[in-house]
């Protein structure tokens, strides 16, 4: 019943939308509440009161006091060190199920003030932060600081970090203050890549796989680098005589289309089907070879790149989910 | 502002927690070598005033511990095990047990606290056993003004407290630098400074003590009840001060400030102790002249007796005045107190003595100093009166070669014959104590009177200084028709001692303070200097009490002062004092700072505006810049060149303040267009 009632209170006082833009900290979104240490102190300074008024100690009334209102003024900077932050969500790059998500954050600390021992963790049953999965970081004066947020993904689809808890006890651990954060950035997440699953070679002519399966002979030239293309492909040697990011291009391979089709795949469940199909696009794309995917709600047709495998898996990553959009 | 640049999947810079680590909480990090030295400091500071009232082996074992610590710090070494901490612990708590035969109450109470926060180093492994330490800290240092309360303490507690604070904001956070740190802390003091300031004016008053009193709450050193020879010689040494006064128009004669104290009554032949008295009546002044009135600020001695001038007839505390004139107040002084008295320097005291009271004070011990004895019965066999006696006595001393000295030769079972007749060195106990012994031996109703005489005028605060060297002990011999007649055989050898202080009056060898003697002016004026500042914060900040309190509000304007309505004051006050520092603390936080690009964009618009080229509401910068290009050719360059900068600051990226300042001083100098 209690239980219900403070749910429902939270529900109320901490009601956030999910932002999509940036998201200043104001007043009104800054929490605060005393930490255990602070109930703590307050007993102690209780305690020296008590010593103060029974030994007629004047200096200790000032010792007192002083602790008190440098525990109180705490409090106000601890509510300065979140505010006025401006936060904007940035990018989150696709992982393969199991791996974890780095989800970008911009904190960028407009002031001259430099914010200390910020905390960032996803927000738990109570209102305050889980203390495991906690980042915490400074946001220097004047900067913007890119913080990448860690989530482990476990399932392939959209992956997003739910409302984060921004919180700082700073400068002296008296006070919890807080901020709820939750944007819809959202990852994608590829299903996990089968080991041991080799290529479907039944409506591959032996040939051209063969012949695609080149080295750097084929090395046709090289181009600007886009993102999202392979690390592998990336000219480091350009990169390291500055350059600029150069990739590495090599000639398509002429031939027929490698099909990769869910029917192919002879796992039994969904899952394992897709998480074979996963590792059939990296192997195709990371083998030169020409290949289309083929789903039951749509095909690709044959074609390579970096972006086309992006596309497969994509396709992969979302099919048959509910909530598979765009 | 800066941006970092991430590539798919290329190792992430900066951010990023370090793979091994990954992701971590940062309240239960490892205690780090610097936090640890900051919290060793802060307990060694905190500690190490008491250093000289712990038993030694207690301060050398809290010594031993830090040091151990500091060097496991340093080393990187494992803490020690912990059978062998509960060992110590045991130890050390049975070697206080034994030491003060019990764990509570203050000495052991602080020595134990003592030898816990150095035990507790030997398990500091989390932050959770730092912030114990921290608050340890914080408690040890109120445990330091049972001992001292004075301005050089309190400074010395203020740098303590930074540094604690400054140990206290590492603890959170460990990345910071020390001296931004320092500047945290100083900044957190510097504001809690003003808020506590009006806590202490405004926070109700309650006269303690709340729970008994320990009987050990406070070290006295002053008058005893008791007077032997080297009693007060001894007091001699001591510079501490006793009471302070002001005169409030009139001044005595220094050889009139004579401040009563105990008033002793019996002799055992060696000391003179008050005896038991069941008289109750109440003293009879008759004749009193010459008014004096003052305040007086004494010091704690944990005694009931105030001082006062002979005689008093009016006091400001409820004390008594009793049938020997010495004020007695209610409880044992054990905090500063202050009181208003006036005196009669002229007085006829207790003209009519109660039987019983002229017997006590004949009273002798017979079998002692037979010498003294005779010497007396054959003043009184030639017939003389009292105050005839009196004179002999006097001259006595005068004439026979005494010294005053502040190192007498020991006396043996008879003191007082060995004083009159071998040694005759002796300090004023000894001549106050044979001068009495001859009267009673005279048949002389007589006693004898301790207390303070003369003191040092700091005329920088205008007002006299009675310090524990300058303890007195004179004579009262009753004479019927004078009744109590104060006489003071010190007088007799020494008259300089009535005159000036106690230096003018003894051999330049003597072993007095280095302030009874007489250092050279300048030291003396800042000697007086520092008292004045002493005595206004004993007056203002140790003696601010419920009294002080309330004189205080009222000479402010508050008017029927009740404790709900100070309270009310308080919080006010301080709530008022943090919502300023709110709004000065965030001010310049919420304050946009892009405003300030707007304000100048909107100042150019002005200009152009007043040319005749007002900007379109729809006109964006770049297009407005555009027009005024085609319309003012002369314009051109400036003005896109400023409709550019305005879009970068304003929509960009570009937050720099150099930046910003820029653009405004070029809107500044864009010319005037009429």
């Amino acid at each position: 019943m209690l239980t219900a009632l403070k749910q429902k209170f939270r529900t109320w006082a901490f009601r956030r939308t999910v932002e999509t833009g940036t998201v200043t900290l104001t007043q009104r979104s800054i929490f605060i509440v005393p930490t255990r240490q602070g109930f703590a102190l307050a007993f102690v300074l209780v305690l020296m009161l008590l010593g103060d008024i029974n030994y007629n100690l004047s200096l200790g009334y000032v010792l007192t006091f002083l602790l008190t209102m440098v525990a109180v003024m705490s409090m106000l900077h601890a509510f300065r060190n979140l505010a006025h932050i401006e936060i904007r969500a940035g990018r989150a790059d696709p992982v393969f199920s199991g791996e974890t998500a780095h989800f970008l954050l911009h904190f960028n600390n407009r002031s001259k003030l430099p914010r200390y021992q910020l905390c960032l963790a996803q927000t738990g049953e109570s209102f305050r932060a889980a203390v495991n999965g906690t980042l915490s970081f400074d946001a220097p004066a004047l900067q913007d600081t890119e913080i990448a947020f860690p989530v482990t993904a476990t399932r392939r689809g959209w992956l997003q970090t739910g409302r984060l808890t921004l919180y700082t006890r700073f400068p002296l651990g008296l006070f919890y203050a807080w901020s709820y954060l939750h944007f819809d950035t959202r990852c994608l997440v590829y299903p996990e890549p089968m080991s041991g699953a080799p290529l479907p070679s039944g409506n591959s002519p032996e040939g051209a796989g063969k012949r695609s399966i080149t080295g750097d002979d084929d090395f046709a030239g090289l181009r600007k680098y886009i993102a999202g293309d392979a690390l592998p492909r990336i000219d480091w040697k350009a990169y390291a005589r500055e350059r600029g990011l150069q990739v590495k291009q090599f000639t398509t391979p002429l031939g027929e289309e490698l099909w990769l089709d869910i029917s192919d795949a002879p796992d039994r469940t969904e899952e394992e089907k897709l998480s074979r199909m996963t590792r059939w696009v990296l192997d195709a794309e990371m083998q030169g070879l020409r290949y289309g995917l083929r789903l039951p709600d749509g095909e690709l047709p044959g074609s390579n790149g970096i972006a086309h495998r992006d596309e497969c898996l994509r396709r992969i990553a979302l099919f048959n989910l509910p909530q598979a959009g765009q | 502002m800066q941006r970092t640049l991430f590539l798919l999947n290329a190792p992430h810079p900066g951010h990023l927690p370090p793979a091994g680590e990954g992701i971590y909480a940062p309240s239960f990090t490892a205690m780090n070598k610097a936090l640890t030295y900051g919290l060793l400091l802060s307990v060694l500071m905190v500690i190490a005033p008491h250093a000289d009232h712990l038993p030694l082996w207690v301060s050398a074992l809290c010594s031993a511990l830090l040091l151990w610590r500091a060097w496991l710090t340093y080393s990187g070494d494992p803490l020690p095990k912990r059978w062998l901490l509960m060992l110590l612990t045991f130890a050390g708590t049975a070697g206080i047990f034994i030491e003060f035969r019990t764990l509570f109450g203050r000495e052991a109470g602080v020595t134990l606290l003592m030898l816990l926060a150095a035990l507790k180093f030997m398990e500091l492994r989390a932050a959770r056993d730092a912030m114990v330490l921290v608050y340890l800290a914080c408690f040890i240092i109120i445990t330091n003004f049972f001992y001292s309360q004075s301005i050089p303490t309190a400074l010395y507690l203020l740098v303590t407290l930074i540094v604690i604070v400054t140990t206290w904001i590492h603890l959170q956070a460990q990345s910071i630098a020390l001296k931004q740190r320092l500047r945290i802390a100083a900044i957190l003091l510097m504001q809690a400074i003003p808020l506590m300031l009006i806590l202490f004016v405004l926070f109700p008053r309650v006269e303690g003590p709340l729970w008994g009193l320990p009987q050990d709450a406070f070290a006295s050193s002053g008058l005893d009840e008791e007077m032997s020879p080297g009693s007060l010689s001894r007091l001699s040494l001591s510079d501490a001060v006793a009471f302070r006064v002001n005169y409030a128009d009139k001044v005595p004669l220094r050889n009139q400030m004579y401040w009563r104290g105990p008033v002793l009554w019996e002799f055992d032949g060696r000391t003179w102790t008050p005896g038991i008295t069941t008289l109750t009546k109440t003293p009879e002044f008759t004749g009193l002249d010459q008014q004096i009135d003052y305040t007086v600020t004494l010091e704690p001695h944990n005694k009931k007796w105030l001082f006062a001038l002979d005689m008093p007839d009016n006091v400001s505390v409820p004390a008594t005045i009793s049938y020997d004139f010495r004020l007695l107040n209610k409880e044992p002084v054990n905090k500063r107190l202050r009181y208003v008295a006036r005196s009669n320097l002229v007085y006829r005291a207790n003209l009519q003595e109660a039987a019983q009271q002229i017997k006590r004070a004949l009273k002798l011990p017979m079998q002692f100093n037979p010498r003294a004895q005779q010497l007396a019965a054959g003043w009184r066999s030639a017939g003389k009166d009292g105050a005839e006696i009196v004179g002999i006595a006097l001259s006595y001393f005068r004439q026979q070669g005494f010294q005053y000295t502040l190192e007498p030769p020991l006396l043996g079972v008879n003191s007082v014959d060995d004083f009159l007749f071998e040694t005759r060195q002796g300090f004023c106990e000894h001549y106050a104590s044979s001068f009495v012994f001859l009267m009673r031996a005279a048949n002389v109703p007589a006693r004898v009177v301790t207390g303070y005489l003369g003191g040092e005028f700091n005329d920088y605060g205008n007002y006299y200084i009675v310090r524990q060297s300058d303890a007195h002990a004179w004579a009262e011999v009753w004479l019927a028709g004078q009744g109590w007649v104060r006489v003071d055989p010190t007088g007799a050898i020494a008259p300089a001692r009535l005159q000036g202080s106690l230096s003018a009056s003894l051999p330049n060898n003597a072993a007095l303070p280095f302030m009874a003697r007489n250092p050279p002016q300048w030291l003396r004026d800042l000697r007086l200097n520092w008292d004045t500042l002493a005595n206004q914060w004993n007056q203002w900040v140790l003696g601010y009490d419920s009294e002080r309190q309330f004189a205080f509000l009222t000479r402010l304007g508050m008017e029927s002062i009740t404790w709900q309505k100070i309270a009310l004051n308080m919080m006010a006050g301080v709530g008022l004092v943090i919502a300023l520092f709110a709004l000065f603390m965030l001010r310049h936080l919420f304050a946009r700072e892009r405003d300030k690009v707007q304000a100048a964009w909107l100042k150019l618009c002005r200009k152009l505006a007043k040319a005749g080229l007002p900007r379109a509401a729809h006109e964006g910068a770049q297009d407005y810049a555009a027009r005024i290009a085609a319309a003012r050719p002369e314009l051109a360059d400036a003005m896109r060149d400023l409709a550019a900068r305005y879009g970068a600051l304003r929509y960009g990226a570009l937050s720099d303040e150099r930046a910003q300042l820029e653009f405004i001083r070029l809107i500044e100098k864009f010319p005037s267009l009429i």
